[in-house]
């Protein structure tokens, strides 16, 4: 088959580029990898095992998603198909799964894989291949800065400096004089925030008394919280991951320290809330500050909202066991919801282009999993997704929003 | 020539012959994927030497795959240097570190040196996160990609060029590894891994040759973590974790610490195993990792080479068993 496949390819090629050359027009799309007429076939990555494995469970809620679309007609007549492979968070793997994911399985484009670093590996081997890497999971600025030197790949969810900046922006109001502590994983993410932090606080940057770091194998971060505490700081910034930050805000309560304190929302699920509370109790986690872009299918304030509804239902129908609490679901269907509407722009006979086209030119205000008012918007200039965020403060069962929402990178 | 030995060349042949004509019936990604167990094999084979040859243990391997990896990069990105010079200089960079770490490992023995090389698995990310100037930092370091030479060209995808500069390196390695501890030196380090008073008495410097052990074994890691960095064309701090160091170990263990066939096949099981076991269960290879070293360390001390040459030879005795007894 293999043999044969080669020169039948080759013939193909020929015959397009001589249909080409004769001016005629052509059915784009036709002979496009990973495009037949029944299917779409997508490729992804996400840690289903090692360390970073609970965000797998924002593949589970694409894949959700899209099973549900597919029930539905697919998009254009055609199913998608998503092989959504694990790579452990561990780059050397995400680059052999990519080369086989666009060699082997030959997917249209790569959705929403996970992590920085992985992220990072696969990119100049996508671009180069002109393979679309849409809508990655992860907030770093580089997936929208960098985009003349890499135009095949974009970001989805709003960018860590970005939350960081309007965490600043608030505090200065409120307490122009805070002595600033910082917690944050010793890792580009981390410093990302950290980064965001300084920039929003411009000239008061020396606000901040003290930075304490931890890796993601360290056991506990209470030592941490402990020099913190001991800096006199009466403001808490915490950049981690959720499980170091339940541990943040357990020891924050049992060292007896209350400052101001700011979680960064890749931890603000109610499960995070809900572990830190039911450990540190209510002292561990009352007035803590947070941004929210999503829904958060723990406030009840959504449960007559359509959006929730159909998350719910999706999760009763496709994701049997599933906790639909978790509001790593609800960001992967989120993502997902974007790439349909631009599978379904780049019209019948989709190209590569015409769907990366499509994603540089989203104006998408219907995301039913985003917090109303909450706009998806690309241009060829502006790279980020999304660009707004609201604050929400927790009273020790949930959190509530507060203020309206804020525009990052001039929005 | 023993029958035996004209065996073990034909096994050698016959291995050679798969590994050179394989790329044309599989895909190159297919090839993409050997390259990375040739580097895993390189790096296993260091500890073939290190801990089945001489008896000390190391849970500290990832460091000189970082180690490795970090010259490549840092030589190619900073100062334009081509693989084929950074390579022999990450192997000497890295075999210098092992050297200096022999020096210590001569003062700790057993589970002692476990935990210490344990502590050097643990440390490796933190520290290259720390120098920032010189590693980037979490950020990590972006390589060139392998280009094919021009006189190939059109003949090789740059995957399959890699996997026969990589496999040939490799087959190099085995063969010189083969000879060394056919010989003088190989008596030396099992003479002292078996009883170290022996072999004291018999002349052998124990200091010399345990430090050298480290280093050399240090090196192949080096080779093994710049072949890594250079496929994969990126090297960041937290690829270099616990993780693979642990990795490498049950590869070996499982593979068999006592014959080079084993540093082939742990290569294998390093690579291909968490690519099969998340079929079974996004959570399995870890689980599988862990049995299995359970059950190899109780059932099949000498791994999967051993229980082999095992089974072969019992098939081949119980032929002749009848006639002899």
């Amino acid at each position: 088959m293999r043999a044969l496949s080669r020169p039948l390819a080759a013939v193909l090629a020929a015959v397009f580029a001589v249909s080409l050359g004769a001016g005629m027009p052509t059915s784009a799309g036709a002979d496009e990898p990973g495009v037949s007429s029944t299917e779409i076939i997508l490729g992804g990555l996400h840690p289903y095992s090692g360390p970073a494995s609970s965000y797998g469970a924002i593949g589970k809620g694409a894949q959700a998603y899209f099973a549900y679309i597919n029930d539905n007609g697919g998009v254009n007549g055609r199913k998608i198909v998503y092989k959504d492979l694990d790579d452990a968070y561990s780059p050397p793997q995400a680059v052999q799964l990519a080369k086989q994911l666009v060699e082997q399985d030959h997917v249209f484009a790569m959705f929403n894989t996970l992590g920085t670093p992985s992220n990072t590996a696969i990119r100049p081997y996508l671009n180069q291949n002109a393979v679309p890497q849409l809508f990655v999971a992860t907030g770093a600025s580089t997936w929208g800065a960098d985009a003349a030197k890499f135009p095949w790949t974009i970001g989805w969810q709003p960018d860590y400096q970005s939350e960081a900046i309007i965490y600043a922006h608030y505090l200065m109001k409120e307490d122009p004089n805070a002595k600033i502590a910082v917690l944050y994983q010793n890792d580009d993410y981390g410093e990302d925030y950290l980064n965001g932090l300084k920039q929003g606080l411009g000239s008061k940057a020396a606000a901040i008394v003290k930075t304490a770091t931890y890796e993601v194998t360290d056991p506990s971060v209470s030592s941490q919280v402990a020099s913190l505490k001991a800096s006199g700081a009466n403001t808490f910034f915490i950049f981690a991951t959720p499980k170091f930050s339940i541990q943040a805000m357990v020891a924050a309560a049992q060292q007896s320290w209350k400052p101001r304190t700011f979680l960064n929302s890749v931890s603000n699920s109610q499960t995070t809330m809900k572990a830190a509370t039911s450990a540190g109790g209510v002292a561990a986690t009352q007035g803590i500050i947070s941004v929210q872009y999503l829904k958060d299918p723990a406030e009840p304030k959504w449960d007559a909202d359509a959006g929730m509804k159909l998350y719910r239902a999706i999760v009763a129908k496709y994701m049997p066991g599933a906790d639909p609490n978790n509001g790593y679901h609800l960001y992967g269907m989120g993502a997902a919801f974007t790439l349909v509407e631009c599978l379904q722009r780049a019209g019948k006979n989709p190209t590569r282009r015409a769907l990366v086209d499509a994603a540089i030119h989203l104006n998408e205000r219907n995301n039913p999993f985003l917090i109303t008012g909450v706009v998806v918007q690309t241009s060829p200039n502006n790279r980020f997704p999304i660009g707004q965020e609201q604050l929400a403060s927790y009273d020790g069962t949930r959190f509530s929003l507060f203020g309206s929402l804020i525009g990052a990178r001039g929005r | 020539m023993r029958a035996s030995t004209i065996k073990r060349y034909w096994s050698v042949a016959l291995v050679a012959v798969i590994i050179a004509v394989l790329p044309r019936f599989i895909p190159s990604y297919g090839a993409f994927e050997l390259t990375y167990v040739a580097a895993y094999a390189i790096g296993i084979l260091g500890l073939v030497i290190l801990t089945g040859a001489n008896g000390q243990i190391s849970l500290g391997h990832g460091a000189f795959f970082a180690i490795g990896g970090y010259t490549v990069a840092l030589l190619g990105q900073k100062l334009g240097i081509p693989y084929w010079v950074s390579v022999p200089l990450a192997a000497l960079l890295s075999g210098a570190v092992g050297l200096a770490l022999g020096l210590v490992a001569l003062r700790l023995e057993g589970i002692y040196l476990a935990l210490a090389t344990f502590a050097l698995a643990v440390a490796t990310p933190p520290t290259l996160k720390h120098f920032k100037m010189l590693t980037g930092g979490s950020q990590g370091v972006i390589l060139t990609p392998v280009g094919v030479p021009s006189a190939l060209h059109g003949m090789l995808t740059p995957e399959q060029w890699l996997y026969y500069v990589t496999w040939a390196l490799a087959g190099v390695l085995f063969l010189a590894t083969s000879l060394a501890l056919r010989g003088r030196l190989g008596r030396a380090l099992r003479a002292l891994r078996d009883n170290e008073v022996a072999a004291i008495s018999f002349g052998v410097d124990p200091h010399r040759y345990k430090t050298l052990a480290f280093g050399w074994s240090a090196a192949y890691a080096g080779i093994g973590g710049a072949i890594v960095a250079i496929a994969t064309a990126f090297a960041s701090p937290d690829a270099y974790g616990i993780v693979l160091s642990l990795a490498l170990v049950t590869g070996a263990v499982l593979g068999g610490l006592d014959t080079l066939w084993g540093a082939l096949i742990g290569g294998l099981i390093v690579e291909y195993l968490p690519l099969l076991a998340q079929n079974i269960n996004p959570a399995a290879p870890s689980v599988i990792y862990g049995i299995a070293l359970i059950i190899f360390t109780i059932f099949l001390p000498g791994g999967i080479s051993r229980a082999v040459q095992t089974f072969v030879t019992s098939l081949r005795r119980g032929g002749n068993q009848h006639a002899r007894t």
